[in-house]
């Protein structure tokens, strides 16, 4: 009994200085329980291709997913025809060409997705004084991850409590650190038609956005997690051997 | 130990010139180890197995790494998306240092608990702080590698310590800064710092098996190897048990590394380095966090520098404080009680630690670290003097092969699960 006392003191520890680390500040999050939570979570692919169509039309207006290359988007689905033209979407400065100028051109699969922006301040500047953060890894640089995304874009209130003051060109929300945020509200119903059918509720475009996103921060996410039990159960086998080995060397010790 | 010999006509050649095998012998294979060791035994060559782990991992990681203040963020991004099995490599090292820190803090109570510090010990026991020193300092150097929030601020708060010291402080700050605020030349001799010292540390291993196969091995009785009765030879019986330790040790680690592999780090560092822009709430790695709690409780800066680094370096003196003449913990009743209380102290100092300060805790720490201390230097001391230890056992072989029935009884049996 004694040697479980240090393991278990160390692990409730570790459990207790994580969530310390992670508990103070904001207020419960909302969790609606995603496919890619969980040993054996993995994303859903029709989720992805819809939560890319909600980043496309509506956040990346805005926002920049500077980290993400096009050609990536193979991994939900895009064929390279597609791809392509997605890219091309948007122009980019290139060069200096031969003749020593700058000049635009397409974007290509090879390109970073192209930011609605030329640069910070001219982001800030078409956004009341604040720039829109890139989403490229949002998904894990806030606390509670993509609870937190999903509970930020649902928890806008038209009016605030009494006590507090949200500034002109301000939103109120209920989990934003401060509470007033500077994007408007961007998720309504029906704000994308889906293609596939689906209905488009606001907690469904979030929750399919929100999925998106993660993928886009953690888009090695299904293949770490079926490795991981390839090896676990690898490594079962040869220490469950190992110890067999480990007996049968020592019986005639004791 | 018996004299090498082999048929092979190579291993002769070689072994003329390099007496590499019959080293191996006599380090790897013969090394008479006290047949009791219990698990706990486990884990010095565990934090060995870590390093190399590290080691490895980082050298692969430097090859698509770039250590400049506007790259780094985005190079070891570029590793996670881009590098084949980038992630794995780059969650390999991250998880691998909590690991490596977890094994060594658990090798460190191991010989806490059964006295493995005491005469003939000093030596291996000071080699093994300089290792946990050398530990400490790699690791915070690692963590500002990657350029994030949680890098830039950490080195800021760290680094800014050494201003407490009086007339030079400030001058040795801007001296490891290279600048007047931790920067590009901050970051470029970090990184420098970080590749050159876990080969310091693998030479401070070397010293330390040194140091044991000296002194040899203590063991859960704390009493001297008596006759060779008391031994069994390091290979197959330790070896396979080390393979054991090894196969159980990486399910834990691979787990984090798989399914939570940022379990142990802040979010905040997935965000670029911006130093004009303070993060709410700066945390250090778990791993110091007892020691920051420490730092926090004393109201003086230079105070509470002076009161982090005695915490470490009073274990230098651990040899000389603690008066039992009785190695093992199992044999001192009151001992082993507050063994136990001063762990369950350092686990508050840690939780202190990772709070945000308010009066209440703010007061928790400072009890936490009077406590921390009079262990070492009250508790210690006087406990020898007046505690009463039970009778030991003769001699190691005596309650093993017996089966029990000494003083020790329902204790002495450490391989019975084995």
């Amino acid at each position: 009994m004694r040697k479980l006392i240090l393991p278990l003191l160390a692990a409730a520890f570790l459990a207790g200085a994580g969530s310390a680390a992670r508990a103070h500040e904001g207020p419960e999050l909302l969790h609606p329980g995603f496919s890619f939570e969980g040993v054996m979570g993995r994303y859903d692919p029709a989720a992805l291709k819809r939560g890319f169509q909600v980043f496309h039309e509506v956040c990346s207006n805005c926002h920049s997913l500077n980290r993400v290359a096009y050609r990536s988007l193979a991994a939900i689905g895009l064929t390279p025809a597609q791809i392509k033209s997605l890219a091309a979407e948007r122009e980019i400065q290139d060069g200096p060409n031969d003749e020593g100028q700058m000049f635009m051109r397409p974007g290509r699969p090879s390109d970073a997705y192209i930011p609605p922006f030329p640069n910070k301040q001219a982001a800030a500047a078409a956004n009341g004084g604040a720039a829109p953060p890139d989403l490229s890894l949002m998904a894990k640089a806030r606390k509670g991850g993509p609870n937190y995304i999903y509970s930020l874009m649902l928890g806008f209130e038209d009016t605030p409590p009494a006590d507090v003051k949200i500034p002109d060109g301000k939103f109120y929300n209920t989990v934003f650190p401060g509470h007033a945020i500077s994007m408007p509200p961007p998720i309504q119903d029906d704000v994308v038609t889906y293609a596939d059918g689906t209905k488009a509720t606001k907690e469904q475009i979030t929750r399919d956005v929100v999925t998106f996103l993660n993928w886009a921060a953690e888009p090695e996410l299904d293949e770490r997690k079926s490795l991981g039990l390839e090896v676990l159960a690898f490594l079962a086998v040869l220490t469950a051997l190992l110890y067999a080995l480990k007996r049968q060397i020592w019986k005639d010790v004791h | 130990m018996s004299a090498y010999k082999t048929n092979n006509k190579v291993v002769a050649w070689i072994e003329e010139r390099l007496p590499i095998f019959s080293m191996l012998q006599h380090s790897a294979v013969e090394y008479p180890t006290p047949r009791n060791l219990n698990y706990w035994w486990n884990f010095g060559s565990l934090a060995g197995f870590m390093l190399v782990v590290m080691i490895l991992t980082g050298v692969f990681l430097v090859m698509n790494y770039t250590p400049n203040t506007h790259m780094a963020f985005e190079s070891v991004d570029r590793i996670m998306r881009d590098v084949n099995y980038g992630w794995l490599l780059r969650y390999l090292h991250s998880n691998g240092a909590s690991m490596f820190f977890i094994l060594v803090y658990i090798h460190i109570m191991r010989g806490m608990y059964y006295g493995s510090y005491k005469a003939p010990r000093e030596l291996l026991w000071w080699v093994g702080i300089a290792i946990y020193l050398a530990m400490m300092a790699t690791g915070f150097l690692g963590y500002v590698l990657p350029w994030g929030q949680m890098s830039f601020w950490g080195a800021t708060v760290i680094t800014n310590l050494f201003s407490a010291i009086p007339v030079v402080g400030p001058h040795i700050v801007t001296w490891l800064w290279g600048g007047f605020s931790v920067g590009n030349p901050t970051l470029n001799r970090f990184f420098s710092l970080h590749y050159l010292f876990p080969f310091v540390i693998f030479a401070l291993v070397f010293v330390h098996l040194w140091a044991l196969h000296t002194v040899k091995s203590n063991n859960p009785l704390g009493i001297d190897v008596k006759s060779p009765q008391d031994t069994i030879p390091f290979h197959p019986y330790y070896t396979i048990k080390d393979l054991f330790g090894i196969g159980v040790f990486l399910m834990f680690y691979l787990s984090f590394v798989f399914f939570a592999p940022n379990f142990f780090g802040e979010p905040d560092n997935y965000i670029p380095a911006n130093p004009m822009m303070t993060p709410p709430h700066i945390v250090p790695e778990w791993y110091y966090l007892p020691f920051y709690a420490i730092l926090r409780s004393i109201p003086d800066k230079l105070g509470g520098v002076v009161a982090m680094f005695s915490a470490i370096l009073v274990l230098l003196f651990l040899p000389w404080l603690d008066s039992s003449k009785v190695r093992s913990g199992k044999f001192r009743p009151i001992f082993k009680q507050l063994f136990w209380l001063f762990l369950a102290d350092c686990f508050v100092l840690g939780w202190v630690g990772a709070q945000v300060p308010s009066p209440n805790v703010t007061l928790i720490g400072r009890f936490a670290t009077v406590y921390y201390f009079a262990h070492f230097l009250v508790i210690l001391p006087l406990l020898g003097k007046f505690e009463k230890a039970r009778p030991l056992p003769a001699s190691i072989s005596a309650p093993v092969l017996k089966g029990g029935g000494m003083a020790a009884g329902a204790h002495a049996q450490p391989m019975e699960k084995a």
